[in-house]
């Protein structure tokens, strides 16, 4: 058990901030006009995502989850890419 | 871990919250998606960033040393953030753009209207001219 008092609040901040950016992404992601409104609103998504399991890495003080984080961060930029090449283009693979 | 080091952790996640917040908050609050663009793509990658930090230095101040993933993370989060950013408004402008409000672009004209081979609207004459070229 950690008793650390500052570093818990500083992390329960974090944590309400970065559910909070999550839910105005949502409602980005449910309104935007264009498609491409929603493609910036998932990969703004992912990112806070990896924010998220970074401070759950942080509280549970283990390297476990860095490798998920890295695959986020990876898989996030690929889709946002086929996304945008796909509106692009009409077709990710010629 | 010393008082020191939790401090410093403490201001960097609050720091880097603060920015992750911003640049949702920007994301909801800026009126078209060109505005839009700025504040995900350099606010919140900023923010994840401290955040990555906050963990390289809890990590070596609780004597777990340290670790390439942190720095790998960032790294490819700070390189890949503006070519996704690109990508967005290039789309974007493709789709919604008026060529006659954009600024002028030099004797070639902006790359993003510039017709090429594959595109979305003619895909049939495209398909043909490619086949024909491959003949």
């Amino acid at each position: 058990m950690r008793t650390h008092a500052l570093l818990d609040y500083a992390l329960a901040f974090g944590f309400a901030a970065f559910a909070l950016a999550l839910l105005m992404n949502l409602v980005r992601l449910l309104k935007g006009p264009t498609t491409m409104d929603r493609v910036l609103a998932a990969d703004t998504m992912v990112i806070n995502v990896i924010a998220l399991i970074v401070l759950l890495g942080i509280r549970q003080a283990t390297k476990a989850h860095f490798e998920a984080a890295l695959l986020f961060a990876m898989f996030g930029f690929v889709a946002t890419v086929s996304f945008c090449r796909f509106m692009l283009r009409g077709r990710l693979i010629d | 871990m010393n008082v020191f080091a939790e401090i410093v952790v403490a201001i960097f996640i609050v720091v880097g919250a603060s920015f992750g917040l911003v640049g949702s908050w920007g994301l909801l609050r800026l009126p078209h998606l060109m505005a839009r663009l700025h504040a995900p793509t350099k606010a919140t990658t900023l923010g994840v960033g401290s955040v990555l930090l906050a963990s390289t230095v809890f990590f070596l101040a609780t004597g777990g040393g340290f670790s390439v993933h942190e720095v790998l993370i960032v790294l490819f989060l700070f390189l890949t953030a503006p070519v996704s950013a690109s990508f967005v408004a290039r789309a974007y402008l493709r789709a919604h753009g008026d060529p006659a409000e954009l600024p002028r672009a030099g004797e070639q004209g902006w790359a993003s209207f510039a017709p090429r081979a594959g595109d979305v609207g003619d895909y049939m004459a495209a398909s043909t001219s490619r086949d024909v070229r491959e003949d």
